[in-house]
């Protein structure tokens, strides 16, 4: 009883100083983000004071009945696959929007929606919020059952979720409010950034814990990876964010680092974030499951080891790539180079450790859209992960750099590797979490992966031809020695490109919406589409569950 | 501990390799050694990267990072690739010098080279406001055509590039003011309307009507100082001729009033301020060279 008393005073608290903030605010926007953490804290303690089982209470007993120890700990999990398929639904919406505001520039429309303001939207909306809650609902997945283990502090555990919504709701109200520290993929002001860090805290706490409290005796591969990922994506997000707020009732702040030295931190960030937050992260959940699906054991134990520790050794230095022929000192552009190049095994480690984990299993291919998914989204990967260290040439990002090149990379990457493996993911968790035989729709599973193959191939196509061609086209000199086209001639040409990349974005969209009803029929009606069958594999529901009555486990050697 | 997950090595069928014997939820993993491929090109790819340190700056000391080899710098490639370009126009920008801009039509080589030059100083300079195709917008004067606001020859061309239209600062800037004619209630609303209908009508674009009639005799009164009695504008002014159906700000009625009635003052900076006389003069030439530049007057004959 007393600690229910003492976590709802702690929101009622909490609701007071948000209150207090809001009425107090110096600016609009502070104000409005503080009305949305005062409204969040106040639900909190309507839930913490409604939710216990006073009856029980009086018995002298726990508030709440203790929950099926035999089973793993799935709540937030559940959760956060919903939250997922939700914020991937919204920013693949915008992010056709945006494709179509630069192709037909009269749909911005001003303030709130013009591209400056939608941009971030986009990217928040996919890297942090579909990627985030995908990246921990799996993580929570895949480190109970590699570990055999409930999840440690499950109240914790489930304030990672909200917190984790709490602000992707605040990041993204801001944006369109005109709220940015104007970091690229670091954009929420110095409170948000906070609170991000409160919540990031409670995550690696629960996720370590766990791993702590496992009755296995190692620690899978899939889990160095996302510790690897929890534990560097803390460290970016504090040191990129140092920054002095200009009042501590306004939105706005002042970054610690100014000059070349912002910018070099804000891309050891930016470059960081791609390679812990959209490469380790979702290489754990590649290891997890790619053998769970195909049914195979792991390729090889020694290359994960190698290329895990090579990637993360590596991959922190190659961020001065992102500002080559810049004033950043020419050692520290040749660092970042030479380091991207030397990442290109390292990734391709990941990329063959998954692939070859379907020896025996390549016929599977056939009739596994699932599979299907997965090894289209590693191809994706290893494609990334070999045009990466090549535009970080220096040779090549003179062409290539400030082109939409880089937005195909980033697209291929993001589309294809990141996308594929979390939808193969959510298929493979789905009917697992709901209980349920197997999706509603294999062959639904089929046509989302032709949907988004075709969507990233014209992505990537028309991105690659539109930087190319910009790329030659601001380079390019006249027999006088004079430059012959001007910014808006480039601009003219890519056009086309505009157009058919918006094209592929609404195939990639369209594959999603398959994915959302097919996922929303799985859980909420259950039933099975009446069509010729694909493969699906087995569930062993007796042994998806915690080993319990066991001691910890004392890791071996 | 359950059974299967200790000491449970076993050869895998499928591959014939030894699995390492831990098994996680049902994973296991098989002992492959490291792929010759993928060790070797990661080997050459340390080597290509310790390599490069070497020859290019790379290592970060005290007060400055290594030099590398060649002492090779970005700025210093730059300042290279500068030079070279610079050695390679100086004779031209020589000539351009030392060539009056009245003497370069006769010098056919001299005039491309000029056009060219100032194709590209254009594109840096002048597709803000002119657009790339030097076509203008409502309030930009369209280029390319051979209605001229302060004259069209390569000396009057010059001379608006280098002092600009009503530029602060600039004594010999062109300048010019259109009276506000119904703003500051010189003219009242439905006399700017029957000036409006008399305008639009030496064009043809409304009828000689009562309006017209009427807004001629205002016309008589106001305009023609600088618009000249026909219309037809006034270059020492800057005026537009209002015969032509070419409108700077927009020819409907709606426009014209507007026109009349809160008048424009357009500004264009004195590049003189900003570019060299060389890359003016190509501006100049370039301008010329869109289609509508104009001929000096014929010289009057000298008398033999």
């Amino acid at each position: 009883m007393g600690i229910l008393v003492s976590r709802a005073g702690l929101w009622l608290v909490l609701f007071l100083f948000c209150f207090i903030a809001m009425v107090a605010a110096q600016d609009s926007a502070f104000a409005i983000h503080m009305g949305i953490c005062a409204l969040a804290a106040l639900i909190a303690m309507w839930h913490g004071v409604m939710r216990p089982d006073y009856a029980r209470v009086a018995r002298g007993q726990s508030a709440l009945p203790p929950a099926d120890t035999s089973l793993y700990d799935d709540d937030v999990i559940r959760w956060a696959t919903i939250a997922t398929v939700f914020w991937g639904m919204a920013g693949f919406l915008v992010g056709l929007i945006i494709a179509l505001q630069l192709a037909f520039p009269d749909l911005n429309l001003e303030p709130w929606f013009n591209f400056g303001r939608m941009r971030p939207l986009h990217t928040s909306a996919v890297i942090f919020a579909f990627g985030g809650n995908a990246l921990i609902g799996t993580s929570f997945y895949v480190v109970q059952r590699t570990c055999r283990a409930r999840l440690a502090f499950p109240g914790l555990a489930r304030f990672v979720f909200w917190g984790y919504q709490l602000f992707i709701v605040l990041a993204a109200t801001g944006y369109l409010l005109g709220v940015t520290q104007g970091k690229e993929y670091a954009e929420p002001e110095w409170y948000v950034d906070l609170w991000l860090t409160v919540v990031w805290v409670a995550y690696l706490l629960v996720f370590a814990f766990t791993i702590v409290r496992r009755t296995e005796p190692h620690i899978y591969v899939a889990n160095w990876f996302y510790l690897s990922f929890i534990i560097t994506v803390a460290m970016l997000h504090l040191i990129n964010n140092l920054a002095i707020p200009v009042s501590f009732l306004g939105a706005r702040s002042i970054s610690y680092f100014a000059g070349v030295q912002g910018a070099m931190v804000q891309w050891w960030y930016g470059h960081n974030a791609v390679g812990f937050f959209l490469t380790a992260g979702f290489l754990g959940m590649m290891y997890y499951f790619v053998p769970k699906q195909a049914q195979r054991p792991v390729y090889s134990y020694r290359l994960s080891i190698i290329h895990f520790w090579a990637l993360i050794f590596l991959y922190i230095w190659a961020g001065p790539h992102h500002l080559h022929y810049t004033a950043l000192p020419d050692w520290a552009q040749t660092l970042g180079m030479v380091f991207s190049i030397m990442l290109w095994m390292p990734s391709w480690g990941g990329m063959i450790n998954g692939l070859m984990t379907l020896n025996g299993a390549w016929d599977r291919l056939r009739t596994d859209p699932i599979l299907r998914m997965f090894v289209m989204s590693l191809a994706f990967y290893g494609m990334s992960t070999f045009e990466g260290p090549m535009m970080s040439v220096k040779t090549v990002n003179s062409l290539s750099h400030y082109t939409n090149w880089t937005i195909g990379h980033v697209h291929s990457g993001a589309l294809g590797w990141n996308g594929m493996v979390t939808f193969g993911a959510l298929y493979y968790m789905v009917p697992r979490l709901w209980n349920r035989p197997a999706m509603y729709s294999l062959r639904m599973v089929n046509w989302h992966f032709w949907c988004a193959t075709l969507g990233i191939v014209f992505y990537a196509a028309s991105m690659w031809v539109a930087g190319i061609t910009q790329g030659l086209m601001w380079r390019e000199y006249g027999a006088d020695g004079y430059l012959v086209n001007s910014f808006a001639d480039a601009v003219a040409a890519i056009h086309p490109m505009y157009v058919l990349r918006a094209f592929g974005g609404l195939l990639y969209l369209t594959g999603a919406c398959f994915m959302t009803y097919n996922i929303w029929r799985t859980i909420a009606v259950g039933d099975q589409r009446d069509e010729k069958p694909l493969h699906n594999i087995d569930q062993n529901r007796d042994k998806d569950r915690p080993l319990i009555g066991q001691p910890v486990a004392v890791p071996a050697e | 501990m359950p059974e299967e997950t200790h000491n449970s090595k076993r050869i895998d069928e499928a591959t014939n390799t030894e699995t390492m014997g831990h098994e996680w939820d049902g994973i296991e993993e098989l002992n492959t050694p490291l792929p010759r491929w993928w060790l070797y090109t990661f080997y050459a790819c340390i080597a290509f990267a310790v390599g490069y340190a070497v020859v290019y700056p790379s290592v970060p000391l005290l007060h400055e990072g290594t030099h590398g080899t060649f002492g090779w710098t970005s700025r210093g490639e730059y300042a290279a690739e500068q030079k070279a370009e610079a050695a390679q126009r100086a004779p031209m920008l020589a000539a351009l010098a030392k060539t009056p801009i009245e003497d370069l039509p006769s010098k056919p080589e001299l005039m491309r080279q000029a056009v060219a030059g100032g194709r590209a100083a254009f594109k840096v300079n002048c597709v803000q406001c002119h657009g790339a195709g030097a076509a203008g917008s409502v309030g930009y004067p369209n280029l390319n055509d051979d209605d001229w606001l302060w004259g069209g020859t390569l000396t009057d061309i010059q001379q608006t590039l280098t002092h600009g239209i009503r530029y602060p600062g600039d004594d010999q800037t062109r300048t010019s003011l259109m009276p506000s004619f119904g703003h500051d209630k010189i003219l009242t609303p439905a006399q700017v309307q029957d000036a409006a209908s008399f305008v639009r009508s030496l064009s043809g674009l409304e009828p000689k009507g009562a309006a017209a009639g009427r807004g001629a005799e205002i016309f008589a009164t106001n305009c023609v100082a600088c618009h000249g009695p026909e219309g037809k504008g006034g270059r020492q002014f800057g005026a537009p001729n209002l015969t032509d159906r070419i409108w700077l700000y927009g020819g409907s009625h709606e426009q014209v009033v507007g026109s009349i009635t809160n008048a424009h003052a357009g500004v264009m900076p004195a590049w003189g301020q900003r570019l060299d006389p060389v890359t003016i003069k190509m501006l100049a030439a370039y301008v010329h060279s869109l289609g509508g530049g104009e001929a000096f007057a014929a010289p009057t004959p000298v008398a033999k």
